[in-house]
């Protein structure tokens, strides 16, 4: 034991938000010069906790030592002070200002907005090796270096106790692997690393200790080396972890959605999407692997009709490339988006006005040019009651449901138009296990009754177990097809990187 | 304000972004040089002096300043991610308190109380907008209802009901000043040669009588560059306008700064009311806006959210807005040459670009100016009281595209959401 | 045994209340304000509105505000159209001009002699709709085509149509009636004079003729936002437009058919005066555009809502003579009418907060208490 005292001790914080408990009683330490893993599943007061210890939230009870010293935050001006940076899961980037301007807003007096600033920036981009060029505008950049400028953003600023936030969800196995090296290389310099996570052969991988959350409270501390990841599932979640598994198959040779040359073009004339062409069949789910910003968000808005592209795309048998997307859906596309509060949900709209989105033109929802307000609401609770979405009831506003009951309704309003195709983005992104499994046993069955899925997602786990057959985009082509019963996520990593063309992971 | 909220951050969300389209200072000094020949072939062709007398000029540039105020009063607001609809409000609470603070306390002081009362404007905008979260433009329109309101009363009751509408005479203006010598070139302007004269006649309206304000505001222009773009300060206002999230994430009180730029706004608005009520014409008068709070905003778009754009904007449209003082029917009807001349270059440059729209529209517009031209030797007078109007929408008709607004500009912003 | 617990909707209390209370709240804050400032001008504010509320309740007076309030109410329903899907149409006011204008000199026309009367108001309410929305038509495909928000090209147009209109009533169409100073479109014959409405007792004054068909439009308005696709979609668009995009809602079709019935609506709001008092256009119209913003804002686009903003409005400005004749500034009305708007916005701003807030806590207790329980209440809810 050293004589030091811990980085962080969190002592008995509580928080509490209007109706639910977000902590309660959570007690962790955090050793010097260590990487710190903390991991629990989604909602379980991971982000709080932290959003808490970078004074983004006051705790309402319990009590935060840093090195030893109490201390009370009202802003994360307090936690920078007191050495504490965050790296958040979205990066928090201005895209329009440059890497120089990004690192020394808010703290401009350390080394002014200029060229001192920037000779400050290139010193500590070489001494950790983070290759970071002062003068770059961020959107020029890509996931792993933005994810550099962040923890740059926070060394400039003298922390010695680093915050991650869910680092890994944006990057490929392959750099993740090179964040770990920096990680490694700034606890060797004697820094500290609070590692949030829930992927837990990560965890396993980099951390020195690891704390797990589950509803709100600290369960359990580890050592790595102690336990498996069965285990640590078992105490995240109190439960065995669902699973995506494969089953046997139900792919039949009749295609259902044939897309040929699907070129989406950019503003300035790029294609963003490129001639992409693939089938899917009844009964098969088609996953598309990709690192995000590779094109799969424009493919699934050019096939629903909201963005204008090049090539055919036939439902069923019948062209549907000149429809818009009201023709489409009608047709029997279903969409589940990427996300659901940009495009999903009418946030302050009832439940049964959100059952009515999307299809606005079918029964039980219209009768001619007319709203059918008593269909839609018997048909809402209906959804409610199937699709188990915990509400009081179908007149509250969809803000006031948890992520995974808003994207529970979304499914069942999906589904119960009896789509032929169902693009799938992200469908079970940020929402818990018990939602997840809900989700995905909604997308098996109706696999088995013939539907066709296009499923996009960045979980590698969830397109390895769900699909029948992968496809990976890299520059809005796609350049690999995997076959999901023998493809490892390393494998599929590396494809999605375009680290070569002609090796293809099977 | 965004080009377009609704519709092209729909259509065209991630992908590619438009560069920025930043004018350089040769660009603007081509444009400059450019815009002299144009209007010197007018001034020949068309035998109308007054495209480019000293007179014109002069009165081009005293409305310039005001719709350049407004619009860096724009730029300030929406850099910190507000949207000023309610500028025009704050100009109008300008124009009565600059003249009531001239007329009671002497130009200088009134000068700073306008300033005060398009500020004390821009804090009401501040308070609806940052801190109660109310949409931008209704709040701005709310302004502009509320602000007339109150000068009319004011007006009543420090004037009386016979200046309910307008103040009385504002006798002690703001010293102008003059660049010696300049005055002698009255007699190069006179003599009607190509460009030689039209040169002369420029600079004497833009260096003869100049208000000390008009040289204030035109000094606003690269001291807001500078500030928005060389110091803290500004990297904090614009960083606020770009991405609140972040700017709080480092420990900024986001609110703070947009309170900063909204009330700044305000205050450049003011600016902008005083100049019309105590520079351009030495009374209060009520209207006297005339909707300059958003031709300026208009002008700051057109500048793509950039203080030397909006610059050249607003010396468009003053141009145009100043044409109606100084035998305007034959001033347009002449500069109609020049305007179908543009079109038409426009729309075969659009035509090469393939970009069918446009092309086909300035083209369009191009040949009705020439028939217009041909049909009649003079515009009505009402027509030409419109042709800022009209400017405004076809320049942004045009040119309104690859514009690259702030990135949460008049998105509204709660802490730790 | 399903449809009577369904079809009932509950109303949410928690919700809706202070959703209520914040029109109110604002009102009295105007009050409060108008009254420092009529303090500060040595004048008894209590007496001020005591006066204008006698003056306003006489049934000559009743006949005027009802008046006011059919064409505030047709203006602020034309921005509401817009509104609801977040189209911000503040060009209701140049729409109106030249839509009167045109439908007033086409009617009164000298080879339009033959038409019948009702006929001929018919071809006025027609012409003024079709103008008005050709006239909303430029914004809207500026914004669609070239991507010009429609704020500023409204506003702009606004200033244009008024010159436009200016220009070809004073040199061209317009005409000087014996004994009148200025110019006109020419008076209506008599048989196209809208009758006026025996609807307020103790006068022998008519509300205008079109106060009726105002108040269909208010229903055709409700009926359309809440109960027709093309208003559930509008809603959409204006709750949360990406989310509306992606449900198949054409964007640019639905800027421009809002915009397109905003405008032909915005036709509307100056025949009241035309049909059934001035019988012809003058330069004397004006200002209701303008106005009905700050009705539509009052009344948060509901169809009561702005009745009764409107109503407030018309009070307003026709109780204010009064003011005059005891030396009070009449002026204070419009301090009070800012305020009101500008308090009005903020309160239901911040009453919508309050509303969600208090409705994610129960959602929040509902479903934590009830965790395991949840598929009773879910039961119990069909």
């Amino acid at each position: 034991m050293t004589a030091d005292p811990p980085a962080v001790e969190l002592k008995g914080i509580t928080k509490r938000f209007p109706g639910v408990v977000a902590n309660s009683d959570v007690n962790l330490t955090v050793r010097k010069g260590t990487i710190h893993a903390i991991v629990g599943e989604n909602g379980a007061g991971k982000s709080t906790l932290m959003k808490i210890l970078y004074g983004m939230q006051p705790p309402d009870e319990g009590e935060i030592l840093i090195e030893g010293n109490p201390v009370k935050f009202s802003s994360p001006q307090g936690a920078i002070g007191a050495g504490i940076g965050m790296v958040h899961q979205h990066f928090m980037l201005a895209d329009n200002f440059t890497v120089t301007e990004n690192v020394v807003l808010g703290a401009e007096k350390l080394h002014g907005i200029g060229t001192q600033a920037k000779a400050k920036i290139t010193e500590i981009s070489q001494r950790y090796g983070l290759g970071v060029e002062p003068d770059t505008l961020v959107e020029d950049l890509g996931v792993g270096d933005r994810q550099r400028v962040e923890i740059l953003k926070v060394l400039y600023r003298g922390a010695r106790i680093l915050i991650l936030d869910e680092p890994t969800a944006v990057l490929v196995p392959q750099e993740v692997d090179e964040l770990f090296g920096n990680l490694r290389e700034l606890i060797r310099e004697g820094l500290t690393v609070l590692f949030i996570s829930h992927k837990l052969d990560e965890v396993r991988g980099v951390a020195d200790d690891i704390t797990v959350i589950r509803r709100g409270t600290t369960v359990a501390s580890v050592k790595p080396d102690q336990v498996t990841a069965r285990q640590l599932a078992t105490l995240m979640v109190g439960s065995e972890l669902p699973s995506p598994e494969a089953r046997e198959s139900t792919v039949t040779d009749v295609p259902v959605l044939v897309v040929r040359g699907l070129t989406v073009r950019g503003p300035d004339g790029r294609p963003i999407v490129d001639d992409a062409t693939f089938t899917i069949h009844k009964g098969e789910v088609v996953g598309i692997a990709g690192v995000e910003g590779n094109g799969q968000a424009e493919l699934a808005e050019a096939i629903i009709g909201m963005r204008d592209s090049a090539g055919t795309v036939e439902l069923d048998g019948v062209a549907i490339a000149g429809w818009d997307t009201r023709r489409r859906r009608e047709a029997g596309l279903g969409y589940i988006p990427e996300d659901r509060h940009r495009q999903g949900l009418l946030l302050d709209a009832p439940l049964w006005e959100n059952r009515i989105l999307g299809h606005q033109t079918e029964p039980p929802n219209a009768k001619g040019f007319l709203i059918n307000v008593g269909g839609a609401r018997r048909d809402t609770t209906r959804i409610v009651a199937e699709y188990d979405v915990r509400t009081p009831s179908i007149d509250v506003a969809a803000v006031a449901l948890s992520g995974g009951n808003q994207q529970k309704l979304i499914v069942g309003r999906e589904m119960s138009h009896q789509p032929k195709v169902l693009i799938a983005a992200h469908p079970t992104r940020g929402v818990d296990v018990g939602a997840q499994a809900a989700i995905w046993d909604h997308i098996r069955n109706a696999r088995i009754a013939g539907m066709g899925v296009l499923l996009i997602s960045a979980d590698l786990d969830e397109l390895i177990g769900l699909s029948d057959a992968l496809k990976v985009i890299y520059g809005g082509r796609l350049v690999a097809d995997a076959d999901p019963s023998t493809v490892t996520p390393e494998q599929l990593g590396v494809a999605m990187t375009g680290a070569t063309g002609e090796e293809t992971p099977s | 304000m965004s080009t377009d909220t609704t519709l092209s951050a729909a259509a065209a969300q991630p992908a590619a972004k438009p560069r920025s389209r930043r004018m350089s200072t040769s660009t603007i000094l081509l444009i400059v040089a450019g815009a002299l020949v144009g209007l010197s072939l007018v001034h020949q062709l068309a035998n109308a002096p007054d495209v480019t007398s000293s007179g014109a000029i002069q009165a081009a540039l005293q409305a310039a300043v005001p719709l350049g105020l407004a619009g860096l009063g724009g730029l300030w607001a929406e850099r910190a991610g507000v949207v000023n609809i309610g500028l025009e409000g704050q100009m109008i609470l300008g124009t009565w308190f600059g003249a009531w603070g001239s007329l009671e306390f002497g130009p200088w002081i009134g000068l700073l109380i306008g300033i005060l009362g398009g500020a004390v404007g821009g804090l009401v905008h501040a308070v609806a907008t940052v801190t109660f979260g109310v949409d931008h433009i209704i709040s701005g329109v709310a302004m502009t209802i509320l602000a007339p309101g109150v000068v009319r009363y004011l007006s009543y009751i420090t004037w009386g009901s016979a200046g309910a509408t307008q103040s009385p005479q504002v006798v002690d203006q703001v010293p102008r000043l003059s660049v010696p010598g300049v005055n002698s070139l009255k007699g190069l302007e006179e003599h009607q040669w190509f460009l030689i004269s039209d040169i002369a006649g420029v600079l004497r309206g833009l260096l003869h009588e100049v208000s000390l304000v008009t040289i204030l505001a035109v000094l606003l222009i690269p001291l807001t560059a500078w500030v928005l773009w060389k110091t803290a300060f500004g990297l904090r206002v614009r960083s606020v306008g770009e991405d609140p999230q972040a700017a709080e994430s480092l420990g900024l009180n986001v609110y703070r700064y947009k309170y900063y730029g909204v009330v700044i706004s305000g205050a450049m608005a003011g600016l902008g009311g005083v100049y019309l009520s105590t520079v351009t014409s030495a009374i209060y008068r009520e209207g006297q806006t005339g909707g300059r709070g958003y031709i300026g905003l208009a002008a700051m778009i057109f500048g793509n959210w950039r203080p030397g754009g909006l610059a050249v904007g607003a010396s468009l449209f003053g141009y145009t807005d100043a044409l109606q003082l100084r035998r305007g029917s034959e001033s347009v009807h002449a500069l109609l040459i020049l305007v179908g001349a543009l079109l038409l270059a426009l729309a075969v440059w659009e035509f090469i670009r393939r970009n069918r729209v446009v092309a086909i529209s300035s083209a369009v517009l191009g040949v009705l100016s020439y028939v217009l031209f041909f049909s009649v030797d003079k515009i009505p007078t009402a027509l030409v009281q419109a042709a800022p109007y009209i400017t405004v929408l076809v320049v942004l008709a045009l040119a309104a595209q690859r514009l690259r607004p702030p990135a949460a500009d008049g998105k509204p912003y709660r802490r730790g959401g | 045994m399903t449809t009577a617990a369904v079809g009932a909707r509950r109303i949410d209390v928690g919700k809706l209340l202070p959703q209520l209370i914040a029109p109110v709240a604002a009102l009295v804050i105007a009050a409060a304000i108008s009254s420092i400032a009529l303090l500060i001008s040595d004048k008894d504010p209590l007496t001020a509105f005591q006066h204008m509320y006698e003056f306003g309740t006489q049934p000559d007076q009743k006949v005027e505000i009802l008046n006011k309030a059919s064409e505030l109410y047709i203006a602020a329903v034309a921005v509401a159209f817009g509104f609801k899907m977040g189209l911000f149409n503040i060009g209701v006011e140049g729409q109106s001009k030249v839509a009167a204008f045109f439908a007033g000199a086409l009617a009164s026309a000298s080879f339009m002699d033959w038409m019948p009367g009702g006929l001929r108001i018919v071809l006025i309410v027609v012409v003024a709709m079709i103008v008005g929305a050709a006239w909303a038509s430029i914004a809207a495909l500026l914004k669609t085509q070239r991507g010009v928000s429609e704020v500023i090209s409204t506003l702009m147009l606004n200033a244009i149509g008024g010159l436009v209109v200016t220009w070809l009533l004073n040199d061209h169409w317009g005409v000087t009636e014996p004994g009148a100073q200025i110019k006109t479109t020419g008076i209506l014959p008599e048989d196209s004079w809208m009758p006026g409405l025996p609807i307020v007792s103790g006068t022998e004054q008519k509300v205008l003729g079109f106060f009726a068909i105002a108040v269909v439009l208010g229903a055709a308005y409700w009926f359309v936002i809440n109960r027709t696709r093309f208003g559930f979609d509008l809603r959409a668009t204006g709750y949360n437009p990406f989310a509306a995009v992606a449900s198949g809602v054409n964007a640019k079709r639905m800027v421009i058919t809002a915009m397109l019935i905003s405008g032909a609506v915005a036709g509307l709001v100056n025949l009241p005066r035309m049909l059934g008092e001035s019988h012809t256009y003058t330069e004397g119209f004006g200002g209701i555009g303008f106005t009905g913003i700050a009705v539509a804002l009052l009344g948060r686009n509901h169809p009561i809502g702005m009745a009764l903003g409107a109503i407030l409005w018309g009070f307003l400005a026709s109780s204010q003579i009064i003011l005059d004749l005891d030396g009070i500034p009449k002026e204070i009305i419009l301090i009070m009418q800012g305020v009101t708007v500008l308090s009005v916005v903020i309160a239901y701003e911040l009453a919508a907060r309050i509303g969600r807030r208090a409705q994610q806590r129960r959602v929040g207790v509902a479903t934590a208490a009830a965790a395991p329980a949840a598929a009773e209440v879910v039961e119990e809810s069909k």
